[in-house]
């Protein structure tokens, strides 16, 4: 309750509690509601954010999400935590993350835990088995969508050249992505003379 | 000490990670398999599974139940914290700064790179996950468990969770016979 009247100071310590209490029904709602991972959560967001609360329009919100993507990791615990944090300061930040993150965790501790406890038996081994390749085509649907987004967005033949770059660094010269990231990000960021053709 | 590798393995990925959660996959893969050796690759399908099936984000998923399983509560509260602190508080920490450039060519550029990286690791990993299958079901097996898989989840559009627990009730099955 002290950080409010610092960022915002027009709530009063009881409409602060109900902001709390709204901030956790929001996130909850959205964590809860949300399959496929953070990005599939935006529309959540937004309905609550925008549409239900209305926290922050819906530029605040387009910019909102251009902000979270210009840092990298979750996507919803950054959306979240910033929702939070402009709604009701360090205090919404984190009941905002909780809310947005521990149910669901709970659920995954209790559930796999459980299956964990009989590993040795042979057939809760075998469910795990048979779970590996539907995982493997889980996956290889995000590859795609991976792979298309970049044919989209670099063209097809740059995606392609950079994806067989990138395949031959990692996978054959065994290089650990993260120098490759860190690569990147200091080839993009680095001030540079203004050549025009950067597009 | 493990609560500092629990811390590692969740913050490299979470700082690496552009494109949220779902590319951060591959690169815990890197660390809690590869690196760790925490777990095999089908005990990290298993898990991928599950959070694939459970809603919420994916990555918190990953590394609260990891955390936990190698340092118990307080290294579930490590793997969140790894995970999801350092950019949220960059990005507070930075807001003025980050505005002015969330918009600019170059910022973007930074995503649309990474882009195709992470779809080289993810298909690395959809690779290793087809030979681990391979390995536990012999290649006729797998081949048709990958088919009716994938027409579930793309044609027929049935709901992820529902197809991770026709899988586990196939795999529980045919194991007793």
């Amino acid at each position: 309750m002290v950080s409010e009247d610092k960022t915002q100071g027009q709530k009063s310590s009881v409409s602060g509690l109900q902001t709390n209490a709204d901030i956790f029904a929001a996130f909850f709602r959205v964590g809860m509601l949300g399959f496929g991972g953070g990005p599939s959560a935006i529309p959540l967001f937004h309905r609550e954010a925008v549409k239900k609360y209305k926290w922050m329009t819906e530029d605040e919100f387009g910019d909102t999400l251009a902000l979270a993507n210009t840092m990298p990791g979750p996507i919803a615990t950054k959306m979240a935590g910033y929702i939070g944090y402009r709604v009701n300061g360090l205090m919404g930040c984190l009941v905002a993350l909780v809310s947005s993150v521990v149910p669901t965790v709970l659920l995954m501790v209790l559930l796999l835990g459980m299956l964990q406890q009989f590993k040795d038996v042979e057939w809760v081994n075998g469910m795990s088995a048979a779970v590996v390749p539907v995982v493997g085509v889980m996956l290889a649907v995000m590859t795609w969508d991976f792979f298309k987004k970049s044919g989209e967005s670099l063209g097809w033949q740059r995606a392609v050249g950079l994806t067989v770059v990138f395949a031959v660094l990692m996978e054959v010269l065994n290089i650990h992505p993260a120098f490759l990231i860190v690569g990147i990000l200091v080839i993009v960021l680095m001030p540079r003379k203004r050549k025009g053709g950067a597009k | 000490m493990i609560y500092w590798s629990i811390f590692l393995a969740f913050f490299i990925p979470g700082i690496l990670g552009y494109g949220g959660g779902p590319a951060s996959i591959p690169l815990v893969e890197k660390e809690v398999v590869d690196r760790y050796g925490w777990m095999s690759t089908q005990e990290f399908g298993e898990v991928l599974a599950f959070g694939n099936a459970l809603p919420g984000p994916i990555a918190t998923k990953m590394a609260g139940y990891i955390g936990y399983m190698e340092g118990g509560v307080l290294g579930s509260i490590v793997g969140l914290f790894a995970s999801v602190a350092p950019s949220l508080f960059l990005m507070l920490l930075l807001m003025a700064t980050l505005m002015k450039y969330k918009d600019s060519p170059q910022v973007k550029n930074i995503t649309k790179l990474i882009r195709p990286l992470i779809a080289v690791l993810l298909g690395a990993m959809t690779l290793q996950f087809f030979m681990t299958s391979t390995e536990s079901f012999g290649g006729i097996q797998t081949v048709v468990l990958i088919v009716v898989s994938y027409w579930m989840l793309e044609i027929r559009k049935i709901h992820p969770a529902f197809i991770i627990v026709l899988a586990l009730a196939y795999g529980g099955a045919t194991s007793l016979i």
